[in-house]
């Protein structure tokens, strides 16, 4: 391999990394699980979303700000189906999202959705913030605004 | 000192029991009113109307959920399955049109015509019902069984345990809880949870 191959490499390596974007992982529940655990330092935020729902993507940029701040730590979940995976990427693309992108593929949600929280009816948007170390949580349904989400982290910070 | 500590400890016990307080909506067993609704023939629709029924699947549905669309042909197939067997499908669109605009009731009527709906799909307009029986998103379905004069909840959640695909669904929720009571059973399952979209309230 040539000078000019392996520049020719890098430039293609390069090209793709910006174009194909954030790599959504396809996960099961036990990722779930371990997330609710938080065995971390920051408060985790995790935001149950889909890309067919207008409420969760009109709330993402929220989070995306609370991404930045320190100590916190966002994750969105997708709940769009597998076969969606390109799709799912796609919008990651375009909407630029920085908070680590997941795809949740369990299509038989009453076996899980109680352990994640009983009071969640089913509906999304749902969000579930984690203090470090899971000592305590809180579980929210529905949109919530920049100040809404705000006022929920302040608890945790 | 130790008073502001008892007023301290009961007034975290009042905050605490608030928060805790039962949610609104209706549980198993809980006795159901009847409701009148406007139906998108343009008649309005009682459940008092239905003297023969032994019951009914109540779904709360819309136009516009992309999971309510991938039920459709099921919540149809239940309606024609079971309302000669005296338990019809009555479809509720409680979303607000001022933030779902094609949840209109014109909407809803071209909707039900292009569809060819045969079964009831009422639109409740200030969202009483869906706030009586709890309903939280779409679709969402209540099985209500006549008792004497009252009707009672029997059921309430997921229609079935695949929304992505009917054949691949092997819990069929509803069909199996309407069957145990059409043989004069309890449905061994009675609360079951689905992904799906938030009924749109109006603006407090």
């Amino acid at each position: 391999m040539n000078i000019k191959h392996i520049s020719l490499l890098f430039i293609w390596l390069l090209i793709s990394k910006v174009a194909i974007g954030q790599q959504v992982e396809v996960v099961k529940f036990d990722a779930i699980k371990d997330l609710l655990k938080n065995d971390s330092k920051n408060v985790k935020v995790i935001n149950f979303w889909a890309t067919w729902c207008g409420p969760c993507v009109k709330e993402l940029p929220n989070f995306e700000i609370a991404n930045k701040r320190e100590g916190v730590e966002v994750v969105f979940v997708s709940l769009d189906f597998e076969d969606q995976l390109k799709k799912v990427e796609k919008f990651v693309k375009k909407k630029g999202l920085k908070s680590k992108v997941i795809l949740l593929d369990e299509i038989d949600y009453n076996s899980w959705i109680d352990q994640v929280n009983t009071t969640w009816s089913g509906a999304i948007p749902a969000t579930m913030i984690i203090a470090p170390k899971g000592t305590h949580q809180k579980f929210i349904e529905g949109e919530l605004s920049s100040e809404q989400l705000d006022k929920a982290l302040q608890k945790f910070l | 000192m130790k008073k502001l500590t008892l007023l301290t400890i009961s007034l975290s016990l009042i905050i605490f029991f608030a928060g805790t307080t039962k949610k609104a909506g209706y549980e198993i067993g809980d006795e159901v009113k009847n409701f009148t609704l406007k139906s998108v023939d343009g008649n309005m629709v009682s459940t008092s109307d239905y003297g023969s029924a032994k019951g009914f699947i109540v779904i709360f549905d819309c136009n516009t959920c992309p999971y309510s669309k991938m039920y459709q042909d099921r919540i149809m197939g239940l309606d024609e399955k079971y309302a000669t067997k005296g338990y019809p499908v009555l479809a509720i669109n409680s979303n607000d049109p001022e933030r779902s605009p094609g949840d209109t009731y014109e909407e809803m009527v071209s909707y039900a015509k292009s569809n060819k709906y045969k079964h009831a799909y009422l639109y409740d307009a200030d969202q009483s019902v869906a706030k009586n029986f709890g309903a939280t998103s779409t679709p969402h379905v209540y099985i209500l069984q006549k008792e004497g004069e009252k009707m009672v909840v029997s059921y309430i959640g997921a229609i079935d345990n695949n929304t992505k695909s009917a054949k691949k669904a092997d819990k069929k929720y509803v069909e199996s809880a309407v069957d145990a009571l059409l043989e004069g059973k309890k449905p061994t399952e009675t609360k079951t949870k689905a992904i799906g979209c938030t009924i749109k309230w109006k603006a407090a």
